[in-house]
C-alpha cells in the first residue's frame, strides 16, 4: 500500500515537473510527429490503406519511446547536478524505488504524444482507425507506456556513469524504432533480428497497441509488455543497489 | 548509550589529475577522528574550508562510506544498519542546491514527506506547520526556481523537519539567511533540542556556535584539535583576557617583541582600512597591557580596550597552526 502511494505520488510530482519544461514538452511531440507526418505521406502513396492505419498507431508509439529514450539516460545527471541525487539516497526509500516513478513519468509524457500523433492522422490524413476495443486500447497503450518506463529506468542506471550519457538516448532511440515493428512489420525484418525483438518490451507493447486499435486479441501482447518490462526493471533494480554502493565509496553522489 | 558514537573514523578521497586523468592522487580529508555526542545534546562541528566536516557528516548519514573506523547513530551502524539510520535522522545543508525547481516549495515538501514514508493523514498538517515555522506560509505555491537564496533554505530547512527526526544533522544551515531568519532558526534549533532532539552543526559563524552549541569538536586538516564546551575553549586559549589596541602605522616587526612578553600567551593582527588592530590574549591584562604599550612606544595608537575572549579568539588560536 505504501509503495503504491509513493509511486503514485512522485509519479505524478515527476509528471508535474516534465510538464513544465515547455521546450523539451514541444520538442517532444513536435519530433515525433515530424517522423509520423514522413510515414504518412509514404504510406499514402501505395494506396495500401491497411498498411497506413497499421502504421500510423506504429507511428503514434514511437513518441512513447522517444520520450522514455532521449531523457532517461540524463535524468541521474540531471539530478546529480540539482543535488537531489543525495536527497534521494540519502531517504529510507530504496533508491531504486525512488527512479522509477521518474522514468514512468517520462512514458506518460510519451502518451500525448502517442494522441496528438492519432489526432494529426485522423484530421490532416484522414486516416481513420475504427478502435474496435477502445478500452482494451487505452489499456494497451497505458501498459505500452509503463513498460517502457521500466525500460527506461535500467537505462537510467545503466547510463549514469557515462559522461556522453545523453548521446546513448539518441542512439537507442531509431534503432528500437526500426526492430520493434513500429513501422515495418516483423516478419519483413531479416530473420535474425527476430530474437532480439522478442526480448525488447516495445515490441510487444506495439503489437499491442496495434491489436487493440485494429480489432485483434491484445492480451497475450500486453501480458508480454508487462512481463519483460519487468525483466528490464530487475535488472535495473540489482544494477541500481551497485550503482549506489559504488557512488558512497567514490564519493560521486554530489559534485561538491 | 550515545546518540552518535565515531571512533576512528577515516576517509580518503582519489580522485584522479592530470591531462589524461592518469595521475592518482589521494585526500585525506578525515583522519581518524573519534566523539560521542549525548541525547538531546548540540553538538557543534567546527574548523576552516576543507578540514573535513561535510566529510564527516555524510559518512554519519551515510552518504560516504568509511575508508576506516567506525561510526554508530542511535546505536545502528552507518554502514551495515543505513536503513535504519536513515529513517530516523534529517539533513540540512547549506546552498541553493537540492531541490526540485520547476516544483512549488509545497510539492517538494509533499515529495520528500512520502520518501520519508510521513503518514499520509499526517502529511497537511505536518507541512502547514513547518510552512510556517520557517517563515514560508504563503509562499509555498510558487514554484522553487523564483525563490531567493534565503528563501531555499528556509525549505531546505523545513524538508529536514518533515518526518521529526530523532538527530538533525545541519551543514551550515543558515548560510544565506537574513539575520532576522537567522535568529529564528537559532530559536528553532534551540526549541528542537528542548524537546530532545539530538543535532550535529557546522558553522562558520562562530556566535552561533556558542549561543547554540552545548560542546564543540574543532576540527582542522581532518583531526579534532580540540574538544569541550564553548567555556572550555575560551578557558583553553586565554584563561583570562583579550586586549585590542589599534595601530595606525606598520606594527609589523613589534609582535614578535610583544608575542615574547611573559603572560602573553597569543597575538593576533587584523587588517583595517586605516589602522591594525592587534589582538593580545593574556592570563592576566592589567600587568601584560603597560608592557605591550611599551613595546609599541613611538607607534600611534588609538583606542585600546580590554575584554573577555569569545570563541573566535579561541578559534583563531586552535587552528592558527594546522
Ligand atoms: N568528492 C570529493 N572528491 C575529492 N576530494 C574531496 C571530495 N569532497 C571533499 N573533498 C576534499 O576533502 C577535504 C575536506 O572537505 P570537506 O567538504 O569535508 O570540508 P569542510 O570542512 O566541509 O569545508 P567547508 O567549510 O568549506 O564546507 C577537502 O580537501 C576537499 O577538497
Ligand atoms: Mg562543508
Amino acid at each position: 500500500m505504501r509503495v503504491l502511494r509513493l509511486v503514485g505520488v512522485t509519479w505524478w510530482l515527476q509528471l508535474k515537473m516534465r510538464s513544465r519544461s515547455s521546450f523539451d514538452g514541444i520538442l517532444s511531440i513536435v519530433y515525433p510527429l515530424f517522423f509520423a507526418t514522413m510515414i504518412f505521406f509514404m504510406y499514402g502513396q501505395h494506396g495500401d490503406q491497411e498498411a497506413l492505419v497499421a502504421a500510423s498507431v506504429g507511428a503514434a508509439c514511437m513518441g512513447v519511446w522517444s520520450a522514455v529514450s532521449t531523457t532517461a539516460s540524463t535524468t541521474l545527471q540531471g539530478e546529480r547536478r540539482q543535488g537531489t541525487l543525495e536527497l534521494l539516497v540519502a531517504s529510507p526509500t530504496s533508491f531504486p524505488l525512488t527512479v522509477v516513478p521518474a522514468t514512468i513519468s517520462m512514458g506518460t509524457i510519451g502518451l500525448w504524444s502517442l494522441v496528438v500523433t492519432l489526432l494529426w492522422g485522423r484530421f490532416a490524413f484522414g486516416i481513420s482507425i475504427s478502435f474496435a476495443q477502445p478500452v482494451v486500447f487505452v489499456v494497451a497503450a497505458v501498459v505500452l507506456a509503463f513498460s517502457l518506463g521500466l525500460v527506461g529506468f535500467l537505462e537510467a542506471v545503466a547510463s549514469v556513469r557515462y559522461r556522453a550519457a545523453w548521446a546513448i538516448g539518441s542512439l537507442l532511440e531509431f534503432p528500437v524504432w526500426l526492430i520493434c515493428g513500429f513501422l515495418v512489420p516483423l516478419d519483413a525484418l531479416p530473420d535474425w533480428v527476430r530474437p532480439i525483438a522478442y526480448l525488447l518490451p516495445p515490441t510487444w507493447g506495439v503489437a499491442a497497441v496495434r491489436d487493440a486499435a485494429l480489432g485483434g486479441n491484445a492480451w497475450p501482447d500486453i501480458a508480454l509488455c508487462l512481463v519483460s518490462g519487468a525483466a528490464y526493471a530487475g535488472i535495473g533494480w540489482l544494477l541500481a543497489r551497485r550503482l549506489v554502493d559504488s557512488a558512497r565509496m567514490r564519493a560521486t553522489l554530489a559534485l561538491t | 548509550m550515545p546518540v552518535i558514537e565515531v571512533e576512528e573514523l577515516r576517509r580518503t578521497y582519489s580522485s584522479r589529475t592530470g591531462l589524461r586523468r592518469s595521475a592518482k592522487k589521494d585526500v585525506e580529508a578525515v583522519r581518524g577522528i573519534s566523539f560521542e555526542v549525548e541525547r538531546g545534546e548540540l553538538f557543534g562541528l567546527l574548523g576552516p574550508n576543507g578540514a573535513g566536516k561535510t566529510t564527516t557528516i555524510k559518512m554519519l548519514i551515510t552518504l560516504l562510506l568509511p575508508t576506516s573506523g567506525r561510526a554508530r547513530v542511535l546505536g545502528f551502524d552507518v554502514v551495515a544498519d543505513a536503513r535504519e539510520v536513515r529513517r530516523r535522522i534529517g539533513y540540512v545543508f547549506g546552498g541553493d542546491k537540492g531541490l526540485y525547481e520547476r516544483l512549488s516549495g509545497l510539492d517538494n515538501l509533499r515529495y520528500f514527506a512520502e520518501l520519508y514514508g510521513v503518514a499520509p493523514k499526517e502529511q497537511g498538517p505536518r507541512i502547514s506547520e513547518l510552512l510556517e515555522l520557517v517563515g514560508l506560509a504563503g509562499r509555498e505555491r510558487e514554484r522553487v526556481e523564483g525563490y531567493s537564496r534565503g528563501m531555499r533554505q528556509r525549505l531546505h530547512i523545513a524538508r529536514g523537519l518533515l518526518h521529526r527526526p530523532e538527530v538533525l544533522f545541519l551543514d551550515e544551515p543558515s548560510i544565506g539567511i537574513d539575520p532576522v531568519g537567522a535568529r529564528e532558526l537559532r530559536e528553532t534549533v534551540a526549541a528542537l533540542v528542548s524537546t530532545g532532539t539530538t543535532v550535529l552543526l557546522t558553522t562558520h559563524y562562530m556566535f552561533e556556535a556558542d549561543q547554540l552549541c552545548d560542546r564543540i569538536a574543532v576540527i582542522a586538516g581532518g583531526s579534532i584539535v580540540a574538544e569541550g564546551t564553548p567555556a572550555q575553549l575560551k578557558e583553553r586559549v586565554a584563561d583570562g583576557h583579550v586586549v585590542e589596541i589599534e595601530v595606525y602605522g606598520d606594527a609589523g616587526e613589534r609582535i614578535d617583541a610583544v608575542r615574547a612578553i611573559a603572560g602573553v600567551t597569543g597575538v593576533a593582527v587584523e587588517e583595517g582600512a586605516t589602522s591594525q588592530l592587534l589582538v593580545v590574549r593574556t592570563s592576566a591584562a592589567a600587568q601584560v597591557t603597560p608592557a605591550v604599550l611599551g613595546t609599541l612606544d613611538g607607534v600611534r595608537l588609538g583606542r585600546v580596550a580590554t575584554r573577555e575572549p569569545t570563541l573566535e579568539d579561541a578559534y583563531i588560536e586552535l587552528v592558527r597552526d594546522v
